[in-house]
């Protein structure tokens, strides 16, 4: 036997292995561009809309009024409260999903007889409209921030709970065993392994959960009006009861920039980070 | 009679392998996957003895039983009936696949059973930095196993099964998915390392040229039921090559023995006189 081998016969060198980097603001301009573009057609179809006079101006005002006003109404104190109150409110729902969720998708991961007699429900749950939970939720809170959590809750936690499952299911069986005949055993072998595992799996579903949430929270704050409580929704509703179309619209498009926000720079970039590490993103860039 | 130079102490001195201490026992194993109309054997009454410091290669055609018993033998799974017993400091288990965590870099992989066995942290990077290096990986530590080649992965994983400080190591046809000369590569490796250590390793394969090119004895397995036919011993000379005339000729003669039609009647569900 040779006394030293060479490492390898084609070893990945420890500089060369990965392609060079290009730039921060070229990978930026790369990864928006084509969002750009769409956001550049949507506006472009809207103007030509409206350009078209289907409806009055003002009923169904223009992207730049409504942009202008976005700008305007981000200027104001009033809105950054109201902003703060529905952000406050959605993260602690989502939070709260989550623990839910987590621990219900838990439970069914490590008892079968829960999962065959529940899971089949979960599923119906994730089906069900969050409105039609609000008479319930009034009923049962009055209108208050209660209703509103309850309502935000039971939207996002099926589908956290799900997600969860379907993120254990998902385990390749060999890295479990691996990791049991490595010393890993109850508690230790899910924090070491099995949850690290799922988590690929899990981000789809607390993904899916935000989006959940995040549409629950709307449906309420437009039904559950709470006086001394300015929201998003409240704004919303406001602007319609005034017939002021170009404030009505501005609140959509904050609606609809939150939750893209979230989804994107929050998801995105934690999922991409992960994935990366894992080797799971390639050459489909 | 396979005499092997012990090291043990320091004092080289000449044991046969019947003298040494036995690593591994299996007696009158079987296994029975599934229940009533559906079951399946997948071991019958199967018993053999493995000595400290020796490779033993398990040989036969898939549905013998091969990874069902090394689970067996690494307690992933209890037998139907019988007796398992590994001595002291339990099995690594090692895979086809490397099996990987994919999360954690090429280093933490290798720490990892040395987190379950609650080793301190200054011993477990000496310990990672020794295994490395005994696998010829030192460069690689930072590295995530994705950015690594087939054969380096699957030497992190005969790293990381070391670092679970178990002298008996089980293996599944490692290196069933390398190309040639990666394998060959990694047979040498094998026999060095475990010279070094002092392993004992049951090593499952199909590859009958493998076997007889690693082990020093090969025990020959029948299919469904699985059941041990046959077993050789294999005075060859370390090291060894497996092209070597020597090498080719045992193995034609453990493949007859396989092919023996004797055998093919086992196949049949009904119970067969265990051949001996």
């Amino acid at each position: 036997m040779p006394p030293s081998l060479p490492p390898s016969p084609s070893p990945p060198s420890p500089d060369s292995a990965m392609p060079p980097v290009p730039s921060l603001g070229r990978r930026l301009a790369r990864r928006l561009a084509p969002g750009l573009g769409a956001l550049a057609v949507v506006l472009g179809v809207w103007e030509a809309v409206v350009f078209s006079g289907w409806r009055p101006e003002w009923v169904l005002p223009g992207p730049g009024a409504v942009l202008k006003r976005v700008a305007h109404e981000l200027a104001q104190a009033d809105t950054w409260h109201a902003l703060q109150i529905t952000l406050g409110r959605a993260v602690l729902g989502y939070l709260i999903a989550i623990v839910v969720g987590g621990l219900v998708g838990l439970a069914m991961t490590r008892l079968k007889w829960l999962r065959s007699a529940f899971g089949g429900l979960t599923t119906g749950l994730q089906t069900m409209p969050s409105i039609a939970w609000f008479p319930l939720a009034i009923l049962l809170f009055q209108l208050g921030e209660p209703a509103i959590l309850f309502v935000v809750v039971l939207g996002a936690a099926p589908s956290i709970a799900n997600g969860l499952l379907d993120a254990v299911d998902q385990i390749p069986p060999l890295l479990v065993k691996a990791g049991r005949s490595l010393g890993a055993r109850g508690f230790g072998l899910y924090r070491r392994v099995v949850v690290p595992a799922a988590l690929p799996g899990f981000v789809n579903g607390l993904k899916q959960g935000w989006a959940f949430s995040w549409r629950s929270l709307m449906a309420g704050e437009l039904i559950v009006m709470i006086g001394d409580r300015p929201s998003i929704g409240m704004r919303l509703s406001q602007s319609r009861e005034l017939a002021d179309a170009e404030g009505l619209l501005a609140w959509m498009v904050v609606v609809l920039a939150i939750g893209l926000a979230v989804h994107g720079l929050g998801f995105g970039i934690a999922e991409r980070r992960m994935m990366e590490r894992r080797g799971l993103l390639g050459a489909a860039r | 009679m396979n005499p092997r130079v012990d090291t043990r102490g320091g004092n080289a001195r000449l044991l046969l392998r019947e003298e040494r201490p036995v690593a591994i026992v299996v007696r009158e194993v079987s296994k029975t996957h599934g229940r009533g109309k559906d079951a399946v054997v997948a071991l019958d009454r199967v018993g053999f003895e493995v000595r400290k410091g020796e490779i033993v290669c398990i040989v036969g055609a898939s549905g013998c039983g091969k990874s069902t018993l090394l689970h067996l033998i690494a307690g992933l799974d209890p037998p139907t009936s019988g007796a398992l017993g590994v001595s002291g400091g339990g099995t690594s288990l090692m895979f086809q696949d490397p099996a990987l965590f994919p999360w954690l870099s090429v280093a933490e992989n290798v720490e990892f059973p040395l987190h379950s066995h609650r080793v301190a942290k200054a011993d477990r990077k000496a310990r990672v930095a020794e295994l490395l290096e005994l696998v010829h990986l030192e460069g690689f530590a930072r590295r995530q196993p994705h950015e690594l080649s087939g054969g380096m992965r699957q030497r992190v994983a005969l790293a990381r099964a070391l670092a679970n400080a178990s002298h008996v190591l089980l293996m599944d046809e490692p290196f069933a998915a390398l190309d040639a000369m990666m394998r060959d590569r990694l047979h040498e490796e094998l026999e060095r390392i475990v010279a070094a250590e002092r392993l004992t390793v049951l090593f499952v394969t199909h590859n009958v040229r493998e076997a007889v090119r690693l082990g020093d004895r090969v025990l020959l397995f029948s299919s469904r039921p699985g059941r041990l036919i046959a077993e050789f011993d294999v005075d060859l000379p370390r090291p060894r090559r497996i092209e070597s005339r020597e090498v080719a000729e045992l193995a034609a003669r453990v493949s007859d023995r396989l092919q023996d039609p004797r055998h093919a009647a086992v196949a049949a569900p009904v119970a067969v006189a265990a051949v001996s």
